[in-house]
């Protein structure tokens, strides 16, 4: 029957036909070969203050607890939050006066003269706050850059439980030297309750105003160990300058002045530093951004990394193709 | 009625059939991710992972061999300092570096161009390279002031065929030319150098000192001589968008991005994965080795599909 209501109905069929089809086809991605893989992206840790960071090792809960003051919060310390900080399971930022920043006020005045009288309250404040939820007491300065990661795995070949002090080791004054406040040193919880303990019995008391010399004095009163923190491979991890101080080449030479004070013997050039370095001290915002950008976001695509702390970042090889090195 | 329904059903199968067969006839065109068509876009960006996932492991096998960069690289006495750290830093990680250099120095071996025109001496590297490609099909031209992230090039030409004419980089508009800057590196492949070594040849299309009428960049002067052969300027750019190319340094990109992107400001600013950057000093070079290749929270492993080894006898990567 040629009828033209038919041709229209028919059309309609193979426009209904083709389209559901187009649509079913559409829909089902195609598999891939390989399987599964991992996110491109690493892993970041929620941008909140006080939640708790990377999921990846997380039977070790740091706190970071920065020493700063109200004239820095807008110039410095809000950098700290936006990178670094908000790696560390709690972060707090210690200053004169509390604020909604928020700062935790030590009801210290600031200024030189006062840093360790700020760093005795605000370990006296740790020790009644935090000892049941945090395992370590990472300090740092405004102008101090973490990677929280690396401090994480280095941290795991110590025992909280024993009194350890790690940093970067200064030799003078200190008999068994003492750690760079700037370069950001960590305490253990029995660390936190032998300096507590120490004041409350008058065997450690505020006799400088050097805060990192001063505090070494009192662990070495409550015979708190010092730990090498340096890797395998006897590479810095903590560092009281920027990088450009440390990784350029020099033809050999004596000390240059701000290696003075190092107790283990400082290396100039590309075996300075671990490439799991925990920090890096006089950095400004700006190049706060950068060593963000440097530690967590650039890299060379596919690159095998010369060193292999231990096997465990290992993948399945069966999905990589190996390429030659260049000659 | 129900010849109605018939002539729908009727109409319904044969609408599905046919675009059964146009899908299926799709899937067959070839595992290039991007045949001639793409270039007529004026951007190449790197493949996704997901493009990537979908070649099988043959074909990631014959790419690896495919993508192997060869390094041309410019300098002269006055930047020796740039020349010696171009050296001892990325241009290590070229599977072929060679230094072309305006005149010679005792200091530093290259081959001596003797020439002290920049367009001149450019044709004439490019020349060289091309000479003695061998059997390499990716060519990465850069002043020594650049600095450059060879596996992260590899990555951007990784799907591409360098059969098929490529010039890329950071590209730039200069009235209606469109060319790639010379600052952040220039990218060829085989046949768009091999188109290029041709058309030098063509006194009045590309001529040895330039267009006499007013002084061209020698980056211009190279999309001009190129344009005549049918190879146009492509911004080289991530799966993102983002452009792989810089002209600036880290430094500079990240205080821009303070700026403009002050609640983003890594985000905001540069790729992962980024090719180049420019205007960086050469400790700032030094410390771009640590950073790049080295500095890394542990505890991240990316599944790259490929792995390049780092190079033989260094010791700052």
């Amino acid at each position: 029957m040629r009828n033209p209501t038919s041709n229209v109905i028919f059309i309609t069929g193979l426009l209904t036909g083709f389209f559901c089809l187009h649509f079913l086809l559409g829909s089902n991605s195609i598999k891939g070969k390989r399987g599964h893989f991992i996110q491109t992206d690493h892993h970041r840790a929620a941008a909140k203050n006080q939640t708790p960071a990377d999921q990846s090792n997380g039977t070790i809960r740091i706190l970071c607890w920065i020493m700063t003051m109200p004239k820095y919060l807008e110039t410095r310390t809000q950098h700290v939050r936006a990178t670094w900080a908000k790696h560390c399971d709690r972060v707090l930022y210690m200053s004169s006066t509390s604020t909604d920043f928020p700062t935790v006020g030590l009801n210290v005045s600031e200024g030189r003269e006062n840093l360790y009288w700020k760093t005795i309250r605000a370990l006296q404040f740790l020790q009644q706050h935090h000892m049941h939820d945090m395992d370590w007491f990472l300090k740092a300065d405004d102008d101090t850059f973490v990677v929280v990661e690396n401090l994480r795995h280095t941290l795991s070949r110590f025992d909280t439980e024993k009194p350890w002090y790690l940093g970067r080791r200064f030799s003078p004054f200190i008999r068994k030297g003492y750690m760079s406040g700037g370069a950001g040193y960590v305490l253990s919880k029995e660390a936190v309750r032998r300096f507590i303990t120490g004041f409350q019995t008058g065997k450690c008391t505020h006799f400088s105003e050097l805060e990192d010399m001063a505090l070494g004095k009192c662990m070495e009163t409550m015979e708190v160990e010092l730990g090498d923190t340096r890797d395998e491979k006897g590479r810095q991890t903590f560092h009281p300058f920027p990088l450009d101080h440390y990784v350029i080449r020099t033809p050999p030479r004596r000390r240059p002045w701000y290696m003075i004070y190092d107790f283990y013997t400082p290396i100039e050039g590309p075996g300075c530093c671990s490439d799991l370095a925990i920090s890096f001290h006089y950095i400004p915002p700006p190049q706060m951004y950068v060593l963000e950008y440097l530690t967590h976001h650039l890299r060379a695509y596919g690159y095998r990394h010369r060193y292999h702390p231990d096997d465990k970042t290992k993948s399945n090889t069966t999905e990589h193709v190996e390429v030659q090195s260049p000659t | 009625m129900l010849s109605e329904g018939g002539s729908f059903m009727k109409g319904m199968a044969m609408g599905g059939i046919f675009c059964l067969g146009l899908s299926l006839f799709g899937s067959f065109s070839p595992a290039t991710e991007h045949g001639p068509g793409e270039h007529h876009h004026h951007h190449v960006k790197a493949p996704s992972k997901d493009e990537l996932t979908r070649l099988s492991d043959g074909r990631v096998l014959e790419l690896v061999n495919q993508v192997r960069v060869s390094c041309i690289i410019m300098v002269q006495p006055k930047i020796l300092v740039y020349w010696a750290t171009a050296l001892d830093t990325w241009s290590k990680h070229c599977d072929k570096a060679v230094f072309y250099t305006s005149e010679s120095s005792k200091a530093l071996e290259a081959v001596d161009l003797n020439e002290k025109d920049d367009w001149a001496r450019l044709r004439k590297a490019l020349k060289h390279a091309y000479e003695n490609a061998g059997d390499l099909r990716w060519f990465f031209v850069a002043k020594a002031t650049t600095f450059a992230i060879i596996e992260n090039l590899k990555h951007l030409v990784l799907a591409k065929d360098p059969e098929q004419p490529f010039y890329l980089g950071n590209a730039m508009k200069s009235g209606e030319l469109e060319y790639v800057a010379y600052e952040s590196g220039i990218v060829l492949s085989y046949e768009a150098l091999k188109r290029l070594v041709n058309v030098l040849e063509d006194e009045e299309k590309c001529p040895e000192r330039g267009h006499a009428l007013w002084a061209m960049s020698e980056d211009k002067q190279l999309a001009v001589c190129l344009k005549y052969t049918g190879v146009f300027a492509e911004n080289g750019e991530d799966s993102h968008g983002k452009g792989l190319f810089n002209s600036k340094s880290v430094d500079s990109l990240i205080t821009d991005s303070m700026r403009d992107n002050p609640t983003n400001v890594v985000e905001g600013c540069c790729s992962d994965l980024a090719v180049t950057f420019n205007e960086m000093s050469p400790n700032q070079m030094q410390v771009m080795m640590f950073g790049v290749y080295r500095l890394r929270p542990y505890g991240h492993d990316f599944h790259d599909l490929l792995v390049f080894q780092p190079p033989e006898g260094s010791d700052n990567d």
